[in-house]
């Protein structure tokens, strides 16, 4: 530190009380530092709550997390992440920099963009200096750094790995469509069994993301923003796919499912045939949740599917972000994870790389039995990443203006 | 006057000012908070000057009329329709055993969540539904559900029937609380003794005598309908969803620039309801002058017969479908895996009931305090109100009386964020008292509602006797006025509390979702889907404030089991 800021910064101790809290900051680096400072504080965490299993992992954290750190872990249930960052942005506007009420979010994708472009996460890199941080697989899986292409400059801490599946009842349908264009000639087959989230719906949109990788001449303009460009190059044989499935879908596209679970629901009645989802497990829990027959099983299409990374962050007005950080780095343990993709458990595919892992926490994975209906690392095979977070908007917005009116 | 009038105490004197101000100042507080950013004021996000682009990037969403359009008319025409059928069905057959046993039925309708009814219609009517299931295969040949449209039409007519089913039982109750006050039921005799049909004496005669009470219930109806986001959601069409849909996922895009929309949306949305309400009154000075007409031109109708048939009919087919609905709820709370078309599951367990009840203790005991805290002080605040009014003999001005349902008649998008806002900046961002306070702001006007004509149509010569054995005033209060209102009190009280227990966006905006109730955890875990969590949610949900309607019912009658003029049902 240069005499001229050591100067400025013992003024601002002396006279201002909010930088006197900033020279407080947690430390990510010095372990022992954080994990005393967390003693003791309660980290509120807010995470979409759709799903008792995750509830019940979180539950299994948090009990976790008291034990070996002294930390108190509420999961704030949302069903929405969107208006967890609408309480953010709400807090900053209305001044309050510190004490606020969300200490650790459940983030990925559009929200993280938005959260990081408006400064409303934690200043400092942070997720990159935690302990557990050294096994993450950066390398084999390159999204845990790069969030629908948006550097994560540590503002963020990898928690688990999503890839797109189809989801198929074997007994009505042996042999799925394995490419888009397959799928098309199927519907057309079978007029009124498949459908899909209407966008903006998260699952919704992927799905078009799918079919855009499926149509697009150039993929690297995918992981560019998005230009008229490079949009109008892709929109025509999108359109022209979407115009020639539309009239084949349930209810003729004159309505769609409202979200993914709307669209597992509709697979569980046998109004349509194929579904899909995000968690390369979800076919299995459902199959134990008797959602879905036991005849249901999980595909990918020739050629990958998306794959995205989902993570923890941090915002800037957190009231423990040293309990949060100590939670995030927990979350990232051998222990947490291993625990996590049990199926059993929820069936969340591990950031880690499992093979330089100690052979002991190795172990824990090896032990693991994936359930009936999820596909093996291998079988899932390469994975699509998502494209740039600016066309999710502008995909959404031109599905809206051609389809969203009938 | 008579000699209980007197200048009651100061308190009392600023109840009705106190009340108007609690309720105003945050409604008009949240809705300038949402009026800056309608005009591109919000410099959070980069706006720092007032201008019209938050207006044009709201008229540029594609379906935007249409969207408001079809609120407009689908709140016209829930509310017609429920006032119809419940007008309908009291001319038609009160003071019949047909009568006593659908009162019996409709009033614990009250206590089922709009989402929860809105899931049971669905489950009925839906092609995989119950309906379906019972038909197929045998009679319908269906061995897979049908691809038609019946969920989402859209016309709206599956939304518009979930909300008759829920906004009708509460006109219906609201309808019988104004009875009492009136002479209908002489004036009905007189009808008949010139040979009137029943329908034609009550809406000749007894009509204009009813309306005047009940008109307040039903322009909060029209307001709810028009803004209402988990009905429309579940039954409402899609392409494009209704105004308030559309409001909630521009509230939640993650392109923050959507926020400005967002706010123009709430404004046009409070603009969609007030045309709604506007329509209505304009709707009442019409039906006013062609009733005049009517009244006088001699027609008998006695022979109405197959209208009132039809509407026991549409009324029983109304209880029918909930309760249908009802007992489809329960049994997916139950059922393991249950494809279409078996009628019943094939397998049951109580999985999802014994993974959901040892998470209940927290969320039940929040939901109790908050629901407590706010119907004790609007009761308190309400019966102050409507002392000062008995006490004084002046009835407030019929402006202030309105003011009073602010809260419910301005669509709570539109405040709410607003009102968030305000208090984190006055640091009250995560409170338990400004949450139980905006619960109260929703369960006042209930409250209110409930007990004003009770309170007002009681016998003032019981005072005028008390204070002439020499009674003051708060010891006719507390031994003669309380004690006989205590029934018409708890039912308010059960009425605020089911309102407390129902309001979920409140409850994330204003607590910053660190107060977690039974409904914000219904919906968090809706989200999810799952059929089986929903149904066990939506009872858990149904189940407080079934319980404080079964309190106010019976409580009075045990209190007073050896004062025989004072059961209820009496006198």
């Amino acid at each position: 530190m240069s005499p001229a800021r050591a100067a400025m910064a013992l003024l601002a101790v002396l006279f201002l009380s909010v930088p006197l809290a900033r020279a407080a900051e947690p430390d990510p680096a010095d372990w022992a530092g954080l994990t005393a400072k967390a003693r003791g504080e309660t980290v509120y965490f807010y995470a979409w709550g759709g799903e008792p299993r995750i509830n019940a992992y979180i539950g299994w954290a948090a009990d976790q997390v008291v034990a070996k750190y002294g930390i108190t872990l509420k999961q704030v249930k949302v069903d929405d992440t969107s208006s967890v960052v609408s309480r953010v942005l709400a807090e900053k506007a209305a001044g309050q920099t510190s004490g606020g009420a969300i200490d650790l979010i459940w983030i990925n994708g559009e929200n993280f963009a938005a959260m990081k472009r408006e400064g409303l996460l934690l200043k400092e890199g942070w997720a990159d200096k935690l302990p557990a941080w050294k096994h993450v697989d950066v390398a084999g899986k390159p999204t845990v750094i790069n969030d629908f292409t948006v550097p994560t400059d540590g503002l963020e801490a990898p928690w688990g790995m999503a890839q797109l599946v189809f989801i198929h009842d074997t007994a009505r349908l042996a042999t799925p469509p394995r490419s888009l264009a397959a799928l098309l000639d199927w519907a057309k087959a079978n007029p009124g069994r498949f459908t899909y989230p209407q966008p903006p719906d998260f699952h919704g949109t992927t799905f078009l993301k799918q079919a855009l990788y499926a149509v697009a001449p150039d993929r690297a303009a995918l992981s560019a923003p998005v230009t008229d460009a490079s949009f109008s190059a892709v929109s025509g044989p999108l359109f022209a796919y979407l115009d020639a499935l539309h009239p084949v879908l349930w209810r003729s596209g004159r309505a769609f499912p409202q979200n993914s679970a709307a669209m597992m629901q509709l697979l569980a009645d046998g109004e349509t045939g194929i579904a899909f989802n995000f968690n390369p497990a979800a076919a299995s829990n459902a199959i134990a949740n008797g959602e879905l027959p036991e005849t249901v099983r999980t595909y990918v299409l020739d050629g990958g599917t998306i794959g995205n990374t989902h993570f923890v962050a941090i915002p800037f007005n957190s009231s423990a972000p040293a309990g949060a950080m100590v939670v995030a780095d927990f979350l990232m343990s051998a222990e947490a994870q291993a625990h996590k993709q049990d199926p059993n458990v929820w069936g969340d595919p591990t950031v880690l790389a499992v093979g330089s892992l100690p052979a002991d926490e190795k172990a824990r994975f090896d032990a693991l039995d994936l359930g009936i209906a999820t596909l093996t690392p291998s079988e899932l095979g390469r994975t699509l990443p998502e494209p740039h977070p600016s066309w999710t908007t502008r995909l959404e917005q031109a599905w809206s203006a051609r389809y969203g009116v009938e | 006057m008579t000699g209980q009038a007197g200048k009651p105490g100061l308190a009392l004197q600023l109840a009705p000012g106190l009340t108007v101000v609690l309720l105003i100042l945050p409604v008009v507080a949240g809705l300038s908070g949402a009026a800056l950013p309608a005009f591109g004021y919000l410099p959070v996000l980069g706006g720092e000057h007032f201008s019209l682009d938050p207006w044009r990037m709201l008229m540029a969403q594609p379906g935007i009329w249409r969207s408001a359009i079809f609120s407009y008319l689908t709140a016209l025409a829930a509310t017609a329709l429920s006032l119809g059928l419940v007008l309908g069905f009291i001319g038609a057959w009160s003071e019949t055993r047909l009568f006593a046993l659908m009162h019996r039925a409709l009033s614990p309708l009250l206590s089922v969540p709009h989402a929860a009814a809105a899931f049971a219609l669905a489950f009925l009517i839906a092609p995989s539904g119950w309906i379906m299931r019972l038909l197929s295969p045998w009679a319908t040949g269906f061995d897979r559900p049908p691809d038609i449209l019946i969920l989402h039409d859209p016309l709206g007519l599956s939304m518009i029937a979930g909300l008759v089913a829920k906004e009708a039982p509460f006109l219906f109750l609201m309808t019988l609380a104004a009875l009492p006050q009136t002479q209908v039921r002489r004036h009905m005799q007189v009808a008949a003794s010139f040979g009137y049909g029943r329908l034609a004496g009550f809406f000749k005669v007894a009509l204009p005598q009813i309306y005047p009470q009940i008109r307040l219930p039903v322009l909060a109806v029209i307001a709810y309908s028009s803004s209402v986001v988990d009905v429309a959601m579940i039954l409402g069409p899609t392409l494009p969803a209704p105004l308030a849909v559309q409001l909630t996922h521009w509230m939640r895009d993650p392109d923050l620039a959507m926020r400005f929309a967002a706010s123009a949306g709430a404004l046009l949305q409070v603009g969609v309801t007030a045309a709604a309400i506007l329509t209505w009154l304009a709707g009442e000075r019409l039906a006013r002058l062609l009733h005049q007409r009517w009244r006088v031109d001699g027609g008998r109708m006695a022979a109405d017969g197959a209208a009132r048939a039809g509407l026991a009919a549409a009324t029983l087919i109304l209880i029918a479908a909930m309760g249908l609905g009802l007992v489809g709820l329960v049994l997916w709370s139950v059922a393991g895996f249950w494809p279409f078309p078996a009628s019943l599951p094939p397998a049951v367990s109580l999985k999802t009931w014994a993974s959901a009840l040892p998470q209940l203790s927290g969320p039940t005991g929040t939901t109790l305090w908050l629901g407590l805290a706010a119907t004790l002080a609007a009761l308190v605040l309400t019966i102050a109100c409507l002392e000062r009014e008995v006490r004084t003999g002046r009835r407030p001005h019929r402006a202030a009386l309105g003011l009073i349902y602010v809260p419910l008649l301005v669509p709570q998008v539109a405040f709410l964020f607003g009102l968030q806002f305000l208090l984190i900046a006055m640091g009250l961002g995560t409170s338990g008292g400004a949450l139980a306070f905006t619960h109260f702001l929703f369960v006042l006007p209930y409250v209110f509602l409930s007990l004003g004509d009770p309170w007002r149509a009681w016998d003032p010569r019981y005072a005028q006797i008390a204070s002439g054995l020499g009674a003051g005033q708060w010891r006719i209060f507390w031994r003669v006025r309380l004690p006989m209102l205590l029934a018409p009190v708890l039912t308010a009280a059960a009425v605020g509390f089911a309102v407390s227990v129902g309001q979920y966006l409140p409850t994330l905006l204003i607590g910053g979702g660190r107060f977690a109730t039974l409904t914000t955890e219904a919906v968090a875990l809706a989200s999810g889907g799952s059929r089986r969590i929903i149904a066990v949610y939506a009872l858990l949900q149904m189940a407080l404030p079934l319980a404080g309607f079964v309190l106010a019912t019976t409580l009075p009658a045990m209190l007073f089991r050896n004062r025989r003029d004072m059961r209820p049902g009496h006198g």
